[in-house]
């Protein structure tokens, strides 16, 4: 009897402790993206040799074991990565997926993470959903969104007195957010939309629509699109001479690696957001060389951000002792992202890493030292401007 | 005479022999490949045999048009795609359970397979595969632009609730084993169609269709309830896909989903009952294990691609065949 119940207590206290011992297995993380498609450049590889970098200089090791990088190319299909993902998941181990680019992909994994409370790091999508009605509690986002690059673009021109829009928008979801978030942002600050004209996605020619953006006489034309076709419009808008004729392009989803594509010539003047500029200070110049070093080119806000926030989770899970996801979440929120990208920035409940963004305008050809010195800083934007404030956001599990 | 006809009477009983002989080692050669896809999920990962099985079915239904009905549609990732997004919406957003999504998409897709092929089937060759692509683009940017297919985010967590309102498909071997049944029913349903008068009379249409015509049949009426069960499988698929992967995006009606399925088709053996399905293994088993390769993936399954081509036109299954033949 006595015994029976020694066994009892014993089992009990077993069991009680089963839950609240660490989690020390060896860490693994994997890097899910475009390597051969339309994003290849400004995420792919890129990322996962900033990744790779992450873990180096993190000391490569974590409770004792060594940290383990995978990666693989989804090609913008969602049910492609949703089969990486899950196997990743449920059969190899994986802790956390970072990068996921196409917002179709970041939606999916997003879910996936979210049952089975795994860590996805979103650093290339962009839809501000991530920390809206799609958040996780094991979700984190953190270079950048749709609507802190509308905010910040629309704000600060606005307030320099360019207060008349015309709209070259895609004509997908992507594109009518984009054109809403910037139109709102516009009127808030007392300017003025004139138009806006749609456009199928990957267009070629823009002439007709640039006329009518030309004929609204509007002081800034939005480009509410991206990649290619942010670039096609940008080159024809040169050609139609609408820059020269005094109307000024506000890119509002645009990398450093397009820029690189399309040319100084062509992109000159031009205005954007972005998370991340190289040569911004000396941090950035000193982990952005060791970068291209590797690379053979500058670091996107994306690649940068996939760097930073992989660090960060990995800081955080040492911290923390444990990978189990709510004490590595509560530490990643608890500590500041002090590196080159954050800056002192900090992760908020519904996900979404509160950092400094930058409005930068395009060097002119005779400005630029050289290859990858495009851009000119003329506005820090402070992270709790940039960023959708928590409670607009819709997120189910933060309480207002 | 007496003799003649004895070896009329023995050649004919042989035949009937053989005939008997090759039933019994068909049905023998599925029962072993029904016991292995059952026990299959435990040695492999279940989601991914589970998208095999969708793409097998989504391949078989396009070779019942291409192979046994020699009409090469190019679009065929519209109804795919649209059985997606249908059985997506309607279990999603109207609440429907499984069983009825799956019936929604596949009528869906049915009916629409209806529309277009009756409109396409007047055309032959080059105009037909060009009429069938042209659809196809107007699903997709109809997906596009359609406000609940949710633009390039697509349809997300979808839930997949409980079948019948009891079995629950949470768990990736439930899922699997209805996923397994509906690869098995539309894999028969492909086997009937071709194996039947029907099938004979469609097989006589490829070869030469005046000569059909000359005979009386109706041609076009072959061609389009062909056309249409090939679209309403391709949507089952589709409907299935929802399933597996909880979403519906823009990839499923994307002309590339067209183009791949053609892949799968030839690779396998066009015309071939079992080739689709080989061709969908090879095509999903390197894009899911050789995703870390990235670009070096195009380039591998195009030389694949080429090489059979150029080598073995029959595709896999097809030289298999032909090699098992003149072994026997």
């Amino acid at each position: 009897m006595r015994l029976g119940l020694v066994c009892a207590s014993a089992l009990a206290l077993l069991l009680s402790a089963g839950p609240s011992v660490a989690d020390k297995s060896p860490v693994k993380i994997g890097v899910l993206n475009d390597q051969s498609g339309l994003y290849a450049d400004l995420s792919g590889l890129g990322s996962v040799e900033a990744a790779r970098m992450a873990i180096e200089d993190f000391g490569g090791k974590l409770f004792g074991a060594p940290i383990e990088l995978v990666h693989a190319d989804h090609k913008n299909r969602a049910d492609l990565a949703s089969t990486i993902a899950r196997e990743w998941f449920d059969n190899s181990k994986v802790d956390a997926i970072a990068d996921l680019t196409a917002s179709s992909v970041a939606l999916a994994v997003q879910e996936l993470a979210r049952e089975r409370s795994k860590f996805a790091i979103h650093t290339s999508g962009a839809t501000s959903r991530l920390t809206g009605d799609a958040c996780s509690p094991t979700g984190v986002h953190w270079a950048y969104d749709t609507y802190a690059l509308a905010n910040g673009t629309a704000r600060a021109l606005v307030a320099e007195g360019q207060d008349t829009w015309f709209f070259l928008t895609a004509d997908y979801a992507f594109g009518h957010s984009l054109e809403k978030d910037t139109g709102a942002m516009v009127e808030k600050m007392g300017g003025k939309v004139l138009g806006a004209v749609r456009h199928p996605l990957d267009n070629q020619d823009f002439s007709s629509y640039l006329m009518q953006a030309q004929a609204s006489k509007s002081k800034m034309i939005g480009l509410a699109n991206a990649s290619s076709d942010t670039l096609n419009a940008i080159r024809q808008a040169k050609e139609f001479g609408l820059v020269s004729m005094g109307q000024r392009l506000a890119a509002l989803l645009l990398f450093i690696t397009d820029i690189h594509a399309v040319g100084l010539e062509a992109a000159q003047e031009l205005v954007l957001t972005t998370g991340f500029y190289w040569d911004r200070d000396e941090k950035t110049r000193a982990w952005s060389e060791r970068f291209n070093k590797r690379r053979g080119h500058m670091p996107t806000m994306i690649q940068a951000g996939t760097y930073s926030a992989i660090l960060h989770f990995l800081k955080a899970v040492e911290a923390a002792g444990t990978k189990e996801p709510k004490a590595v979440m509560e530490k990643m929120r608890a500590m500041r992202v002090d590196d080159f990208f954050g800056n002192g920035g900090y992760l908020r409940e519904d996900g979404r890493m509160v950092h400094d963004m930058y409005l930068v305008r395009v060097k002119k050809p005779g400005q630029s030292k050289g290859p990858w010195d495009y851009f000119e800083v003329i506005r820090t934007i402070p992270g709790d401007e940039a960023f959708r404030p928590m409670k607009d956001g819709g997120c189910k599990y933060v309480k207002n | 005479m007496a003799e003649r006809e004895a070896y009329a009477l023995r050649s004919e009983v042989s035949g009937w022999e053989a005939r008997q002989g090759a039933e019994r080692g068909r049905l023998i050669f599925a029962a072993i490949a029904v016991l292995a896809l059952i026990c299959a999920p435990f040695a492999v990962y279940p989601v991914f045999l589970m998208k095999v099985l969708c793409f097998a079915l989504f391949a078989c239904a396009f070779n019942l048009l291409l192979g046994y009905g020699g009409l090469l549609s190019f679009g065929h990732a519209a109804y795919y795609g649209t059985a997606a997004y249908i059985a997506a919406h309607t279990i999603k957003v109207w609440g429907l359970s499984p069983e009825l999504g799956l019936l929604a998409g596949t009528l869906a897709s049915a009916l629409l397979g209806l529309v277009v092929g009756w409109l396409s089937i007047r055309r032959a060759g080059i105009y037909f595969a060009m009429i069938t692509l042209a659809f196809a683009q107007m699903i997709y940017f109809f997906a596009l632009q359609a406000p609940f297919t949710k633009g390039e985010d697509g349809i997300q967590a979808v839930p997949r609730g409980y079948l019948f309102g009891v079995i629950d498909l949470r768990p990736d071997l439930t899922l699997y084993y209805l996923i397994l049944a509906i690869f098995l029913f539309g894999f028969y349903v492909v086997y009937r169609t071709i194996h039947s008068p029907f099938g004979l009379v469609l097989k006589a249409i490829r070869e030469n269709e005046p000569r059909a015509i000359s005979l009386g049949y109706r041609t076009e009426r072959f061609k389009l309830a062909t056309f249409v069960v090939s679209a309403a499988l391709a949507g089952l698929a589709g409907a299935a896909t929802v399933l597996v992967f909880q979403l519906a995006s823009l990839t499923y009606v994307h002309w590339q989903t067209s183009g791949e399925v053609v892949i799968m088709t030839l690779l396998g053996g066009m015309g071939t009952i079992l080739g689709p399905f080989v061709g969908a293994i090879v095509v999903v088993t390197l894009q899911t294990h050789l995703a870390a390769f990235g670009a070096w993936l195009n380039i591998i399954l195009g030389a694949i691609f080429l090489a059979c081509v150029l080598l073995f036109r029959e595709g896999i299954v097809g030289i298999a065949q032909k090699r098992l033949k003149k072994l026997l």
